[in-house]
């Protein structure tokens, strides 16, 4: 099972590198996918295939597919491209790939550690993972609740209609919509 | 399970339901000729049923035509997508006692999943066509698709509160007494309708609305390209018929003296008729209607339905 | 909810109704005798042709398919020398059944005449002439016509009164 997790840790790393690295921003969007992939791979890999089956129907099913969603409707072409390429300089990226390079340094010390804590053998069921949402975190998860809902609000506020003002030719249908 | 019945498993689903899905175009153009007062296609073959061999060669030996204009690499990735995607989720389906080719216990949660993957066959096929009416359709694909997730989703629900798990073995093993299409009627419903749309057969076939937008999402794709969106499409009928028939309609139960698999499949030929007999008769609603259908009408019902369903499972259960 | 099951069910019982299909090669459609198909030129009934070659159908016709030459035999008979019509212009209107004058020129119920190249869909006389009377069976153009033409002498005909004797004074 160990090296199912590299290979998939590995292969998020380098879609994630790609991710950056793309000047085109759907093929960029692409790889995110196949990172989140990955990292479902991952997570089943360490015993939570609840957590990976979520990752993918959350993650990769829905939010990337916004995202392409709203790239698809700006209509970028080769200048955005070149933009892209203009802004992706040594500054810009010098920075976090440092901090990366920490966090990576981090995870090769846990692991290289002679007693890893890491990599529980035991499979998280979805009945364990429901009890300790609803045992546990209930106030945590009623939080998050509020939360969605303030968005749902705001999104069927932002949404609604406003006052309509029809044509006098229109007016005749008052059920036209 | 020994590693060589394995592979006869994975080998024996694939060559099944890849069967299935090109005997549909057969089945689909009879079916909806009988239901037109006409006769369809009868002359190559006995019965006609050669035309999937013609129709088949014929998508081969089209010219397989990239658009200059197109982004190749994505063009090209956006019909193995809906094939791959699809042909995963029928792994979680059990066809018999222990014929399943990946007994998972998040095995509904898998074939979420992989509908929930089959999006992005429409949104980048849509885009790398790079065509207004193929953008159009992937805008509405995506939008619909996401929509009715949503439902699907929660409308299976209910069934994974009755039988207490996700593992659809277990879910066919609990409707030993009685089908949950009795105790989930809403569910059911729910669950069928959003698996139109996430089929996008007629009648939510909006993404593709040929009178409105040539063919939406695969107006450049020829040849073997389009078959394979043509094929994917038949698959994801036969994958959601099947999950109805796991889900609700009591997979391989039935009386003693057919096999199992055998009532499998005659109750999942039964659901594909019915989706063709909706693609018969019913018109397709607008976009608009479509997703207030879905938000103002389905999402509050299928609540609705997971509450009761929770509350009497509590008052049974004390 | 109720109206679309409603729906699905009328449309499925169509399963069972009658199909509207004609199985074409093995099962003829119904064509009526009037149904204007395939341009045929008829023969009287002693078998000479009707056709005077008079070039009113050729004058009728909208889309100029006909084309055709008069002549006369030794006996005064006029015929045409050639009658060529051209099915790849012609639009089946019928007009120059209408207009002939000797029923000679007819259409008859018969729409089976596609052919590979366009060229073999030029019909000449021989390809037009048939060997019956068509919808006029016993009707001879010169048996009405005050012609002697070898068919029946001057003032022989029905309801035509014997010639004037030109050189006669008598009343």
């Amino acid at each position: 099972m160990s090296l199912v997790f590299y290979i998939s840790s590995f292969i998020a790393i380098l879609s994630t590198i790609m991710v950056i690295t793309r000047y085109q921003p759907i093929h960029a969007l692409l790889y995110l996918v196949v990172s989140f992939l990955a990292l479902a791979v991952t997570f089943l890999s360490l015993g939570a295939p609840f957590a990976a089956a979520l990752q993918v129907i959350v993650y990769a099913g829905a939010i990337v597919v916004l995202f392409i969603f709203v790239v698809m409707m700006l209509n970028l072409g080769k200048q955005t491209a070149q933009q892209e390429k203009e802004w992706l300089q040594l500054r810009a990226w010098l920075g976090p790939s440092i901090l990366s390079l920490v966090l990576l340094a981090e995870m090769a010390v846990l692991l290289l550690q002679d007693d890893p804590t890491g990599m529980p053998a035991a499979v998280v069921t979805p009945k364990q993972v429901s009890l300790s949402l609803y045992g546990e975190y209930i106030i945590a998860v009623e939080l998050v609740g509020f939360l969605l809902m303030t968005g749902i609000v705001g999104a069927a506020h932002i949404g609604k209609h406003k006052k309509k003002s029809l044509h006098r030719f229109l007016q005749t249908y008052p059920n036209l919509n | 399970m020994t590693v060589m019945q394995h592979i006869w498993i994975v080998l024996g689903v694939l060559f099944v339901f890849l069967n299935i899905a090109a005997g549909l175009i057969w089945v689909e153009r009879r079916l909806l000729a009988l239901w037109q007062d006409r006769l369809g296609p009868n002359r190559a073959g006995p019965l006609g049923l050669f035309i999937v061999l013609a129709d088949t060669l014929k998508l081969f030996f089209k010219e397989d035509w990239i658009p200059p204009f197109a982004d190749k690499w994505v063009f090209i990735l956006a019909p193995a997508i809906v094939v791959a995607s699809v042909l995963m989720g029928l792994a979680i389906i059990p066809f018999a006692p222990g014929i399943v080719v990946a007994d998972l216990n998040v095995g509904l949660m898998f074939f979420l999943a992989m509908s929930s993957l089959g999006v992005y066959s429409i949104v980048l096929g849509g885009w790398a066509s790079n065509n207004k009416y193929s953008l159009l359709g992937a805008l509405r694909g995506a939008s619909q698709m996401i929509a009715y997730e949503v439902f699907m989703g929660l409308s299976l629900m209910g069934v994974v509160m009755l039988s207490k798990s996700f593992n659809l073995g277990d879910i066919v093993a609990a409707q030993k007494d009685m089908w949950f299409i009795v105790t989930q009627p809403v569910g059911f419903v729910i669950f069928f309708i959003a698996g139109l749309a996430e089929t996008h057969r007629l009648p939510f076939d909006i993404p593709e609305a040929e009178s409105e937008l040539i063919a939406g999402f695969h107006s450049e794709y020829s040849g073997m390209k389009f078959g394979m969106f043509f094929i994917g499409e038949y698959l994801g009928i036969s994958l959601i018929s099947a999950m109805t028939v796991t889900l609700f309609f009591g997979g391989w139960l039935g009386p003693a003296f057919l096999p199992p698999v055998v009532w499998f499949f005659l109750k999942t030929f039964f659901f594909i008729g019915i989706f063709i007999l909706m693609r018969a008769s019913l018109p397709r609603p607008r976009y608009d209607q479509l997703m207030g259908y879905g938000w103002k009408l389905l999402l509050p019902l299928v609540l609705l339905n997971l509450l009761v369903t929770g509350a009497i499972a509590l008052w049974l259960k004390s | 909810m109720i109206s679309h099951l409603r729906t699905m069910w009328l449309v499925f019982r169509h399963l069972f109704m009658k199909k509207a299909t004609i199985q074409y090669p093995e099962e003829k459609v119904p064509l009526y005798p009037r149904w204007r198909g395939r341009i045929v030129l008829t023969k009287d009934p002693d078998g000479g042709e009707r056709c005077v070659g008079c070039y009113l159908c050729a004058a009728a016709c909208p889309v100029d398919c006909i084309a055709l030459q008069a002549t006369e035999n030794e006996e005064g008979r006029r015929y045409p020398e050639f009658f060529r019509i051209n099915f790849s212009r012609c639009i089946f209107c019928g007009y120059c059944e209408e207009a002939c004058p000797t029923y000679a020129i007819q259409l008859i119920p018969d729409f089976e005449m596609a052919e590979y190249k366009r060229q073999d869909l030029v019909y000449e006389k021989e390809d037009l002439l048939i060997n019956s009377e068509g919808k006029y069976p016993g009707y001879n153009f010169y048996n009405v016509a005050g012609l002697d033409a070898g068919v029946k002498e001057k003032g022989k005909g029905k309801d035509e009164e014997t010639p004037v004797d030109i050189k006669s004074l008598l009343p």
